[in-house]
């Protein structure tokens, strides 16, 4: 067991874990943030997707130690009350069926417009196909980040 | 006395006004009921109004959901139809699952796309009958006739000017003797059933808000993981856990079994293996740190006698202990396909027909096992005691779970506490309660708050698949390229897909329908409608063959059928609406365009299906995209009589269109010796961004008829036309699922 001090959502949080320990269990099992998924834990399905200095990250691939001074943000830092831009457009598509993959989903689209604030059909493509929705509602979670790129 | 009067008079009598939608006991269940209980402790002020409807002196009006939530949309549909009799405004209305309380609530059951079926007349019941409790306590406050007395947004007025709001009313409302025999709306009347409303967790999803049973927790709780035998066929020997037991965090390893050797399994205690380990500690990773280092030994199960029990008292079934591996499965179901089964229906002479005919056309159809791949793997919290259970996660029927739960726990029902939770994903698979048992096991064992979570692994190796299906198709013409004869004959491993009395049955002369089985140890069961799936795919792209030989255009030919069906109909029990089946096929045919010049650039496929009680029919549109066939665009058109949410139900039929898309070309569960040959989503392939349509328009006819679900009848058809759209994009028939591999045969 090491201890570690890491920056989530704009806090520092203490946390003594084995040094491998992924930052996904991280969250949920010891900082009870649990909006980050468990999918398959091995990056193939984008359910725990966070926020590694801004850029999208699996965090089932992340182990605690390697995150050092880098800021980490989860879906619960993005806004408490879906006030973000991204969760917006989330609500006004009504994009969710079961919802699960959907925190991920959301933090590997805000990390796209980020970088690419106007993306196109394959921009959307591209950046998204890592996550995966079993429900089907790629078609919304697109028109969802066409919204959220124009406000 | 003053408490109990109280919850006698305000809620529980009440209930005996909803037995005439035939989900309500009458009896009376003070007694019974859990929540019952938990009333008097906790909900001092909620007055309750029929079981689903809660209104405090202040107004705040809550409606419960009874049925499991797993992205169906239920929460917020089935409290639309509450809040459309209740008469109050929808956003008003606080929703909040329901406890587990099949008295109460009725069947609670997500599932065979009945939700909205099953409840659309009982909830409608509820929100008129705790309405006209309202009006009568105003009436009998105010001193004034029932008659005189209206309501409107939530507020009881009369025409002298008095007003009350239901919250003012409700104390008084919930002494009252529940009214019978109320009428309920028309459509035309609906002011919130049909609207489009939002998902109202949709704020929680987005926020990442603790919803699902992977995320519940509570103080003390323990972790608990189980390692299973390798392979379907195999047993535990033996096992040393001592590594185990050294890493960090770890409480306990141990083998457990799952039922005693004299129980009775009912139809959805299905479960893979009996005796298991299981790894407790303190957090998820030092668990399965953990499980890696145990070291165990594994042998043959040989053939298993397991009782089930059914109807007709219960009965011996023999499970083969062989190992399967899926070659094997194929010669097995290739030789059985060619000995006599078992007649399911017969209509006129097919033998003749046959014999007769200028032409047979004969085509064979193969699909595979599938894993249900939920997003949220299964997992469930349980918190067993010396005199008390609690357990808490996603499940599709509480109220299957609880009488094996019993049984196994050795507690009665009222002693059992099960709280649902939103579920990441079910498709059938959250009907089958083994995870619920072995979770209960294990804290048993343990004494303590335990919360079990499958690997994605787990989870894919460790399933209830949808079956491994085959079926043969022979259609004879006569020499004008009349349809005279259809015969099928399918099975597979463990059951058969055959549904004799569906389309064309009823529509041709002479048609034989037959079925075989062949046992397994590989557990299977619901998966979006399992045999209908693979009917849909294998009949509707026969149906294309066939009309393509008999020179007609697909649509055409299945409205002729139709409409023989319709005004001659062959046999008995057909199981269809030739009206409404024609219907979706009518408003596919002009919605998508079909035979507009403007579309030429697709390679369409039709398809249509009737199952779960609603019809649907698409068109997909398929491109070559870099030399491989896409769907770019999918029409669909969906009779599922009154439409209750309609966005959201759009939603269901595009998710439908997407996995149907993604299934067709992907999905398989394949095994060597036992062992699942894809435990994880590198291998096993689900449909992405990259690979959904772009566009996927969605039609309801009009109607209104009374509504039925949506979870499963979009799907099965989407096969059946990607299927009659690669035949265009590629020129070569798709026989064999999943379609994008390599071995596809070429008999044609």
């Amino acid at each position: 067991m090491s201890k570690y001090n890491i920056k989530i959502n704009g806090t520092t949080k203490v946390v003594d874990v084995d040094p491998t320990t992924p930052m996904l269990w991280v969250l949920r099992d010891h900082l009870n943030m649990p909006g980050t998924k468990y999918g398959c834990g091995i990056a193939m399905c984008g359910a725990c997707t966070v926020h590694l200095n801004g850029m999208a990250m699996r965090s089932c691939q992340l182990p605690v130690s390697a995150v050092g001074s880098q800021e980490i943000t989860t879906i619960e830092g993005l806004s408490e009350d879906a006030a973000h831009p991204v969760q917006k457009a989330w609500l006004e598509h009504d994009v969710a069926q079961c919802g699960y993959c959907q925190s991920g989903q959301i933090m590997s689209a805000v990390a796209l417009l980020k970088n690419n604030p106007n993306p196109n059909d394959e921009d959307i493509e591209a950046a998204m196909s890592g996550n995966i929705c079993r429900c089907g509602t790629y078609l919304r979670i697109k028109e969802a980040i066409k919204t959220a790129a124009k406000n | 006395m003053k408490e109990l009067n109280k919850l006698d008079r305000r809620s529980f009598l009440k209930t005996s006004a909803l037995a005439g939608g035939g989900l309500m006991l009458s009896f009376s269940w003070i007694a019974e009921s859990k929540a019952a209980k938990t009333m008097q402790n906790v909900a001092a002020d909620w007055n309750e109004l029929t079981g689903y409807i809660k209104i405090t002196s202040d107004n705040i009006i809550k409606i419960l959901c009874p049925n499991p939530e797993f992205g169906q949309n239920v929460m917020t549909s089935l409290p639309m139809m509450v809040a459309e009799e209740l008469g109050v405004d929808w956003d008003k209305v606080v929703v909040e699952m329901g406890p587990h309380d099949n008295v109460k609530l009725g069947p609670q059951f997500t599932g065979g796309s009945n939700s909205i079926r099953m409840y659309w007349k009982p909830l409608r019941e509820a929100g008129a009958t705790a309405r006209q409790m309202l009006r009568q306590a105003a009436a009998e406050t105010w001193s004034v006739p029932i008659d005189e007395i209206t309501t409107k947004s939530g507020v009881i007025k009369h025409s002298s000017g008095k007003s009350a709001t239901y919250g003012e009313m409700a104390n008084k409302a919930a002494t009252l003797t529940m009214p019978k025999g109320l009428q309920l709306k028309a459509p035309k009347d609906f002011d919130i059933v049909s609207t489009s409303q939002k998902n109202v967790e949709g704020k929680k999803i987005v926020t990442g808000k603790p919803l699902f049973g992977i995320d519940y927790q509570v103080d003390g709780m323990l972790i608990a993981m189980i390692q299973h035998p390798p392979a379907f066929g195999m047993k535990l020997q033996s096992f040393d856990a001592a590594q185990a037991l050294k890493m960090p965090g770890i409480k306990d390893v141990f083998s457990f079994k799952l039922y005693d050797t004299d129980f009775v399994q009912g139809g959805f205690d299905t479960r893979s293996f009996n005796e298991m380990i299981a790894v407790v500690g303190n957090s998820t990773w030092e668990v399965m740190n953990a499980r890696k280092r145990i070291k165990a030994k594994w042998e043959p199960t040989g053939d298993m006698i397991e009782v089930m029990s059914g109807r007709g008292g219960n009965t011996e079934v023999t499970v083969p202990g062989r190992l399967e591996s899926t070659e094997n499965q194929m010669a097995m179901m290739a030789e059985k396909a060619k000995a006599p089964a078992k007649e399911q229906r017969k209509d006129g002479d097919p033998e003749t027909a046959f014999k007769n005919a200028a032409t047979v056309i004969e085509r064979t159809y193969n699909a595979p096992f599938l894993a249900h791949n939920t997003m949220e793997p299964m997992n469930f919290f349980a918190h067993v005691q010396e005199d008390k259970a609690l357990v808490v996660g996603p499940v599709q029927a509480p109220g299957w779970m609880e009488p094996t739960l019993g049984k196994i726990l050795n507690l009665p029902a009222d002693k059992i506490e099960i709280q649902m939770t939103r579920m990441g994903g079910g498709f059938g698979r959250r009907a089958y309660g083994q995870y619920v048992f072995e979770a209960a096991r294990i804290s048993q064992k343990m004494k303590a708050p335990i919360k079990l979570i499958y690997s994605r692994e787990d989870d894919m190796t460790y399933g209830i698949y949808r079956p491994m299906y085959t079926a043969t198709y022979r259609a004879a013409l006569d020499a004008n390229k009349n349809l005279i004869g259809f015969h099928v004959k399918g099975g597979g491993i463990p059951e058969s897909p055959i549904h004799a009395n569906r389309f064309p049955a009823g529509a041709v002369d002479n048609y034989l329908a037959e079925s075989w089985e062949i046992p397994s140890n590989v557990t299977i069961g619901a998966f979006r409608a399992p045999r209908s799936n693979f009917n849909a795919a294998a009949e509707q792209s026969f149906l294309d063959e066939v009309a393509e030989a008999m020179g007609k255009d697909p649509i055409e030919m299945r409205l002729e059928l139709l409409k023989r069906a319709k005004e001659n109909p062959v046999g008995k029990n057909n199981d269809y609406d030739a009206d409404r089946y024609a219907g979706v096929l009518e408003l596919v045919r002009e919605k998508s365009g079909w035979g507009k010049a403007e579309n030429q650039k697709y390679n369409r496929g039709v398809a249509a299906y009737f199952c779960h009680n609603s019809y649907a029919a698409h068109v997909v549109d398929m491109i070559d995209r870099d030399g491989s066939p896409y769907v770019e665009r999918v029409t669909s058109a969906m009779d599922c009589g009154i439409v209750i949410n309609p966005d959201a139900a759009a939603n269901m039929v595009e998710g439908a269109v997407v996995d149907g898309i993604g299934n067709a070309f992907y999905g398989s569960m394949t095994f060597k010796e036992g062992q699942a040959d894809h435990n994880n989503f590198n291998s096993y392939r689900l449909i992405r961004h990259n690979e959904a349509p772009k566009q996927i328009n969605v039609h309801f006819v009009k109607s209104e008829a009374d509504p039925t679900g949506l979870g499963e009848p979009p799907f099965p058809p989407v096969f059946g036309a990607v299927a009659n759209a690669l035949y265009k994009t590629t020129g070569k028939r798709f026989y064999n699922q999943p379609f994008d591999s390599s071995d596809q045969p070429t008999n044609i």
